[in-house]
């Protein structure tokens, strides 16, 4: 892969075995195996996707709900394994994809802040130099060592945002995880944000809100139903989008 | 393989948190804490043979000793894998949102129970001093065995965590069969009980009984298990953990899709 690339994007479908009923033992698999009525309806929720993200980039993805976009997302960061496809990434990339994910309710946010940052690769002295960082920005110190149970699901954000951002990864994927919190926290993650992609960081946003992926991204992928509609500048793909929500 | 044990190590750190957030977790609230990883071999030790010295009496020596080395070979088998089967379902929630080599979490069970394992042998300490059993050098072969017993539970672990994401029903089943083979294994009664019967052969066939006899072997009668012993330990070992890698990963992509 050439090195102005950060992600590439190869010829990407993810299909899903919709089972018409749920087969979840193995008596029903059997009697269904034996009666060959093994039958699964193929979903396709991603389908045929090529795209190249420079680095530095900020890249949005927009199209409306069930559209594809987190399984795209997903599967740029490794988690889901598309059916046919190939996905080349060049960096270290920091999911934003759910914040809290990893988190254990009975642990105290000081315990957390450990096992998230263990979870998404950093090194205990690592963790132990950023704490105060992480702990600042999230604004919670008065609440370390309270179990994360009975947190607010904006204080939970805070937290997994502050953990996630606190090294510059090479590639930051985004999803929709910047409507959580108040408003005050939201305009302090898209300054994190806009420091980060300063500093050369790739950026891969899903959001429904067009404003914000006007305002941050560079290019922007149209997708609907799996298929690509449109893919090009900002202002171009996003009043496209806005002319099919108006109608 | 390789590729896997390099991952591991750069992972270790995850490991370690993730096992100490089993520890904090299982014990908090409770007054004792740690303390009941050493209790609970320990009273169960007493339970059952204040039922059964009576019944075997005759045919052990040192009937609690010969018990307690049992039981907790035995625990650690059936502690480990039960959390390893239902280890990755029980990261659904993390698997389907950040990358973690998924592996990860059978092996941390499989590594929290083996740590139980280790602070039950404190229970097993108590029990030899109470009855004046002596160690010889023997029992430096412990470590051995450890190694033996920790493949061996790691490969039913990965096996049965991959099985278990793709039907249920054996998380059910399970909880027969590691019931059966509680009672297949002599535990709390001499193996000898069973000569000249088809029992007896049959036996020859449970991983778990050269395990325990292996155990015991050391601890309780000062010998040193032969070659052969040690083969079969081994083989056994390498067995499941070979069956179970390749059962885990063949399915471990697919995880995803039914968790």
């Amino acid at each position: 892969m050439q090195d102005r690339l950060a992600i590439k994007v190869d010829g990407v479908s993810m299909h899903f075995n919709m089972s018409a009923e749920k087969l979840d033992s193995l008596k029903e698999y059997f009697i269904k195996l034996v009666k060959r009525q093994l039958f699964f309806k193929d979903f396709v929720a991603v389908n045929n996707i090529s795209l190249e993200i420079e680095k530095g980039e900020v890249f949005g993805i927009v199209g409306t709900n069930g559209s594809g976009k987190s399984t795209l997302l997903k599967i740029i960061s490794g988690i889901l394994k598309p059916t046919s496809g190939s996905v080349e990434i060049n960096g270290v990339i920091a999911p934003l994809i759910e914040l809290g994910a990893g988190f254990d309710g009975d642990l105290t946010a000081r315990e957390n802040i450990y096992l998230n940052g263990a979870i998404l690769g950093y090194s205990k002295p690592f963790i132990e130099e950023h704490f105060d960082r992480i702990v600042d920005f999230a604004e919670l110190r008065d609440f370390l060592d309270v179990p994360i149970k009975n947190y607010s699901s904006g204080m939970v954000a805070r937290i997994a945002f502050a953990i996630a951002t606190i090294i510059k990864p090479d590639i930051l994927i985004v999803d929709e995880i910047l409507s959580v919190g108040d408003f005050l926290f939201q305009q302090k993650c898209e300054q994190r944000i806009n420091e980060l992609m300063a500093g050369g960081t790739t950026v891969v946003i899903v959001s429904h809100s067009i404003e914000q992926i006007e305002r941050l991204c560079d290019r922007v992928l149209w997708i609907e139903k799996g298929d690509q509609r449109m893919l090009g500048a900002t202002g171009e793909v996003c009043e496209a989008y806005r002319n099919l929500q108006h109608t | 393989m390789l590729t896997e044990l390099k991952e591991l190590k750069r992972r270790n750190f995850l490991l370690y948190y993730l096992t100490a957030r089993d520890f904090k977790v299982k014990y908090r609230r409770s007054v004792l804490g740690i303390l009941w990883s050493v209790l609970n071999p320990l009273l169960m030790m007493f339970v059952v043979s204040a039922v059964f010295s009576y019944i075997f009496r005759q045919d052990i020596e040192n009937f609690p000793v010969y018990l307690i080395l049992g039981q907790v070979v035995f625990n650690f088998l059936s502690e480990s894998t039960n959390l390893a089967m239902n280890s990755v379902l029980g990261a659904a929630p993390l698997i389907k949102k950040v990358y973690v080599p998924k592996y990860i979490f059978p092996f941390e069970k499989v590594l929290f129970s083996f740590v139980n394992f280790l602070i039950s042998f404190i229970a097993v300490a108590i029990v030899l001093i109470i009855y004046q059993v002596p160690l010889s050098f023997t029992a430096f072969l412990l470590p051995l065995l450890m190694l033996y017993l920790f493949l061996f539970c790691l490969g039913i672990g990965l096996l049965l965590s991959s099985v278990a994401v793709l039907f249920r029903d054996i998380i059910h089943l399970y909880g027969v069969i590691i019931t059966a083979w509680t009672y297949l294994t002599p535990i709390f009664y001499p193996v000898t009980a069973l000569e000249g019967t088809f029992m007896r052969q049959v036996m020859e066939f449970n991983p778990m009984f050269h395990y325990v006899d292996y155990m015991r072997q050391i601890v309780l009668y000062h010998s040193v298990p032969s070659l052969t012993e040690n083969l079969i330990c081994i083989g056994f070992a390498v067995l499941l953990l070979a069956v179970g890698v390749f059962a885990f990963k063949k399915n471990q992509d697919k995880f995803i899709l039914y968790i």
